[in-house]
């Protein structure tokens, strides 16, 4: 398990840095999917195939298929990428890299305080998960499901059908 | 015999037996189809025209393998076998019997859940890479169509979990003992099986690639051996819907008098058969009616056999 763990972060950290330095979109997204779905295998790893599984059908399954999908309608092209390449000059990885060094750091002072690696604990089955979900964290989840419901009200409202008499309103205001 | 000796034994066989199942189903479809329009189907080929089989393989094998100059390589080079690896995949949590298994997950049905969301990237993706115009309205109706179908599929499933109280699928089967899931989750069923054609993109909601519209949809630019692998990658997707059903609604190897494996077998070539025959029977839907069935008609059907079950099972408590 211990080995398994440390492979799959080094995917994760490797497929990561990839998205970054990607110039097509869609590659990018591709490594980001491989990120996640290592990050699941490191969850898996950790003891928690539940929320591993969640990873994988939620994150990698469901949102990046929308990302993807989203990129696909605008089909960028040699033009995009150009416009990247313009984008990654040296400068730009100052601001990220001291912010990346002070994690880093705190990692270390972590990791030199002694071991917090808690693998081969005790297994996070979906039946724990649903009991804290709706035992102690039963406001967290009430108040996301409050925001998902202003989320989709909202996304309702952008594509409802417009009525003849709205089309005209706003053509005449262009 | 050693446990890893024969897990190695289970694994071959269920790899060997998938492939040999999904190959043999090309041939199978085929005649089956024939049948129903009235007309013979494949029968040169050696006895029944069984060699069929091979000489298919044969001519795919041995086609100009073209990959588009226009195409972006590498993701189109990959796309065809997610599919295959995906839907190959979910058979390690399938449990044939007891006893034959690959992997006794005790989140097998989330992991399924999981490998079918994947493979709607083969299918989207390959839209994308081909660079064709046809090509891409594939991708992105299989995309809407399959992120669409997988949310009741996956809710169509919690009815069976809430009842055996787990996502392992052998103890969803072992309490089936008593009575089949058909019965008390008859409309989890059968928004399972709507859910799983559109998941696996057959006709009737084979709108990715609608042949009389869109040339072949996603597959268009795909010859050779790629294409083999979407074919046989569609052949896989029908057999593991097939058999999931088995497991979660028809007690999977449970059954009098013969051995569990043969009754395993049976239930699931049952449901292949219907796949089959809902090809030749029905007319596929247009693509606006497709999405209105799913999100209008089958999400607040199975949500409401989900609060239903719920509220029954907290009664009889």
């Amino acid at each position: 398990m211990r080995d398994a763990f440390y492979i799959s972060a080094a995917v994760a950290f490797v497929s990561t840095l990839m998205v970054i330095i990607q110039k097509k979109v869609v590659h990018a997204l591709l490594y980001l999917i491989i990120s996640l779905l290592s990050v699941a295998v490191i969850f898996f790893t950790l003891g928690a195939p539940f929320a591993a599984a969640l990873e994988v059908i939620i994150y990698a399954g469901a949102i990046m298929v929308l990302f993807v999908f989203v990129v696909m309608m605008l089909n960028l092209g040699a033009e995009a990428a150009r416009q990247e390449k313009s984008w990654m000059s040296p400068r730009m990885w100052i601001g990220p890299s001291v912010l990346a060094a002070i994690l880093l750091a705190d990692m270390l002072v972590l990791l030199a305080r002694g071991p917090a690696f808690i693998s081969g604990g005790n297994v996070v089955g979906p039946k724990h998960v649903g009991m804290a979900l709706f035992g102690p964290y039963l406001a967290g989840v009430e108040l996301a499901s409050m925001l998902l419901l202003a989320g989709l009200a909202g996304a309702y409202h952008l594509g409802r059908r417009l009525k003849k008499e709205e089309l005209a309103e706003r053509e005449t205001r262009r | 015999m050693s446990e890893a000796l024969r897990s190695i034994i289970i694994i071959l066989s269920v790899i060997g037996g998938v492939m040999t199942i999904a190959a043999g189903l090309i041939w199978v479809e085929r005649r089956l189809l024939a049948l129903w329009q009235d007309r013979y189907g494949p029968n040169r080929v050696g006895a029944f025209g069984l060699l069929q089989v091979l000489a298919d393989m044969i001519k795919v094998l041995t086609k100009e393998d073209w990959i588009p100059p226009f195409a972006d390589k590498s993701v189109f080079f990959l796309t065809p076998a997610i599919i295959a690896i995906t839907t190959l995949l979910t058979f390690a949590v399938i449990p044939f019997t007891s006893t034959i298994l690959v992997a006794d997950l005790n989140i097998g049905v989330l992991f399924f859940l999981a490998m079918s969301s994947l493979g709607v990237y083969s299918v989207t993706l390959a839209g994308w890479a081909s660079a064709s115009k046809y090509s891409l309205l594939g991708g992105l109706r299989a995309a809407a169509q399959m992120i669409s179908y997988e949310v009741f599929m996956g809710l169509s499933l919690m009815g069976a979990v809430m009842l055996a109280g787990s996502f392992d699928l052998r103890v969803i089967v072992e309490a089936q003992r008593g009575l089949w899931y058909v019965v008390p989750q008859f409309a989890g069923f059968v928004i399972f099986f709507i859910a799983g054609v559109a998941e696996t993109h057959r006709l009737p909601f084979d709108l990715p690639e609608a042949e009389s519209e869109l040339v072949a949809g996603y597959h268009s630019e795909y010859s050779g051996m790629k294409f083999g692998m979407f074919f046989v990658g569609e052949y896989i997707g029908i057999t593991l819907i097939s058999a999931l059903i088995t497991v979660l609604f028809f007690g999977g190897w449970l059954g009098p008098v013969l051995p569990p494996v043969v009754w395993f077998l049976i239930k699931t070539f049952f449901f292949i058969g219907f796949f089959i025959l809902l090809r030749a029977a029905l007319p596929r839907p247009r693509y606006d009616q497709l999405m209105a069935l799913g999100w209008k008609v089958l999400l607040p059907v199975s949500l409401l056999n989900l609060a239903v079950t719920g509220g029954i099972m907290l009664a009889g408590r």
